[in-house]
């Protein structure tokens, strides 16, 4: 397909003996917003670092519009990357480490002055031309790091948690101002992160990584509601995550009480996994519910109240703009499209 | 400050064993001794400006210099291999550069005599090999070679301990931007490591100006330096007053030429030179 610029066929990379990447095949449309999300060692920035050319894989194919670029060096891709630390030349001032890439192509220097100049003033730092790095803001830095990359009009755009270093009101800002960026310049964005609130706010597309290999892919709301395996479903926001049995198609019994939900096609009496979102659970008087419990801890959080609720078996977490509290004997109610089935994988 | 006293044995070390020889120095180099006793006088510095001293002064310059290009051509790649990423044994590499170090100065010195003396190891092998024997020892050459063996260390160290501490990730951004290797090395690498490049020729510099253990030992005495000049004047002509003022002098030089290198390494405002 013409729409896939970039397409990784069974990919996999050792380090030392230890499986960094196993098979990873997955392919990025042109123009969309693709995150790589996965706890610290999953493989997330390998994938990266592959499609950049700055590791080589020990088997399967990178290809870049069609093209096997494996073994392509990095100097010679239509892909730039913003490095995790911004990795700007401390002896080059704003105007010449974001230059750099033009000079290299020996481009007319009027037309780099205009180029830098409108670079910067996409990114918000227009008259910055002489300032030297190290007088720089940390967001700052990250934007002249984005604007070096992006002045090259690179193909795709490759973000290594670019937003890590950032406090959390900069890394808002950011995370709106990239997507925009993404948006007007018409770029493919392949972005790291291990934040899933990052990653569901910006993405077109996000897939999942676990151990070296991709457990989802899917647009922000298909993995957020639909979650693949209960890894997924509690990596990606908050979950309760309990043992069940399928009874039968669209009944499972849980916490030693039978549901009715909407999920079918698994084996008689099969072991499951359930999935409830915090927020999916209703708080109701005792008596309205088959599923009782006593609230043990209440946490203010905001905009909602988190609240624990101890059940024979099982602990509940539940979020809810009501509080009942601790103490209080109160039902649990939840409608069947909450209830999330998943085959039970062995987490370890 | 609360602990402004814990300085003051810092102070008195400084002053006996610095500032009060230093002004020492001064004294006997702005005095002549004359049947009335001592007396002031600019007559040393003049002196040091008679051509026969000026040459001496002009060859140890040229002789130093010399030295720490050799040194610079022959360390920056030794330190860029030293601190490259796939090289395994690096710390017995840098272990094996700085085991010389710790010998002392004038066996290594005598070591490089043995080695290149007329009926030393090389002419033994040439002869052996049917060639007719060099005059290897007492040259210029010989000098200069004995200034390299034992400085290069010097060079190579600062350039290996600033390269090291390249951000790898920096390299990587270069290629990311379209710099191929050599393009890294020209606008990347080699500028960063500028401030090594500058410590280690301060560093070969000013011992080889000085050097008169070298000269007198690989030299025989035919190649005065300015080191030997003041050794001369304070050991064998008992003249304390000229010396000083070619010290004088030699520290004028060395300071210059310190702010001169200074100038080019933004880096450590040239506090970072020891």
């Amino acid at each position: 397909m013409a729409q896939n610029i970039i397409h990784l066929v069974n990919v996999s990379k050792n380090y030392n003996g230890t499986e960094a990447l196993r098979n990873i095949n997955l392919y990025i449309r042109k123009n969309e917003f693709l995150t790589l999300l996965g706890p610290s060692g999953c493989g997330k920035t390998t994938t990266l670092r592959i499609i950049g050319g700055f590791e080589a894989p020990d088997g399967g194919e990178v290809l870049f519009n069609g093209v096997n670029i494996t073994s392509v060096p990095p100097y010679k891709r239509r892909v730039n990357t913003v490095f995790q630390k911004y990795a700007l030349f401390p002896h080059l001032n704003v105007f010449e480490n974001i230059a750099f890439g033009l000079k290299i192509k020996k481009m007319d220097k009027k037309l780099i002055a205009e180029k830098v100049h409108n670079i910067l003033g996409l990114v918000n730092l227009s008259g910055f031309e002489q300032r030297e790095i190290d007088s720089l803001s940390g967001g700052q830095q990250q934007r002249v790091a984005i604007a070096r990359a992006l002045v090259n009009e690179p193909e795709v755009l490759l973000l290594d948690e670019p937003l890590g270093a950032l406090d959390l009101k900069l890394r808002q800002e950011m995370q709106i101002e990239l997507k925009n960026m993404q948006q007007r310049l018409g770029i493919t964005f392949v972005y790291v992160t291990h934040d899933q609130e990052e990653a569901l706010s910006m993405s077109d597309t996000i897939v999942v990584m676990k151990e070296g290999s991709i457990q989802q892919i899917g647009s922000p709301i298909d993995i957020y509601n639909e979650p693949k395996n209960s890894f997924v479903a509690d990596f990606i926001g908050e979950s309760n995550i309990v043992s069940g049995i399928m009874l039968r198609d669209y009944l499972v019994k849980f916490a030693e009480t039978t549901f009715e939900c909407v999920d079918h096609g698994f084996k008689e009496n099969e072991p499951v996994d359930v999935v409830i979102r915090p927020e999916d659970i209703q708080v109701v008087p005792a008596a309205e519910s088959k599923l009782q419990g006593e609230v043990s801890a209440v946490t203010f959080k905001g905009v909602h109240y988190e609240m624990i609720v101890q059940n024979n078996s099982t602990r509940w977490k539940i979020q809810s703009t009501a509080m009942a509290p601790v103490g209080a004997k109160v039902g649990l109610q939840i409608l069947p499209e909450a209830i999330h089935i998943m085959k039970k994988v062995t987490v370890k | 400050m609360k602990n402004k006293w814990l300085t003051y044995p810092y102070l008195v070390w400084m002053l006996i064993f610095i500032f009060i020889p230093l002004l020492l120095v001064l004294f006997f180099s702005l005095t002549v001794r004359t049947p009335e006793g001592l007396a002031f006088s600019f007559e040393n510095f003049q002196r040091f400006f008679e051509p026969i001293y000026l040459r001496v002064l002009l060859r140890s310059v040229y002789l130093a210099l010399i030295s720490t290009i050799i040194c610079l051509v022959l360390g920056y790649p030794m330190a860029m291999i030293l601190a490259g990423n796939n090289f395994k044994r690096k710390n017995v590499m840098v272990f094996l550069f700085v085991v010389p170090m710790w010998m002392n100065f004038l066996l290594r010195t005598y070591a490089w005599m043995t080695l290149l003396e007329r009926q030393g190891l090389l002419n033994t092998f040439l002869s052996f090999l049917g060639l007719p024997p060099l005059n290897l020892l007492y040259t210029q050459e010989a000098v200069v070679l004995g200034m390299v063996y034992n400085f290069l260390p010097f060079m190579v160290l600062p350039i290996y301990s600033v390269l090291s501490k390249i951000d790898r990730q920096l390299i990587e951004a270069a290629a990311d931007l379209g710099a191929d290797q050599v393009t890294i090395f020209r606008r990347v690498i080699f500028p960063l490591s500028l401030p090594g490049v500058m410590s280690g020729i301060t560093m070969v510099f000013m011992p080889a100006v000085t050097t008169f253990v070298i000269s007198r030992l690989l030299g025989g005495g035919q190649f005065t330096l300015i080191g030997n000049l003041i050794e001369q004047q304070f050991l064998f002509v008992g003249d304390w007053h000229f010396g000083s003022a070619i010290s004088m002098v030699m520290m004028v030089i060395i300071l210059l030429s310190i702010g001169v290198l200074s100038r080019y390494d933004k880096e450590h405002e040239g506090g970072g030179l020891w």
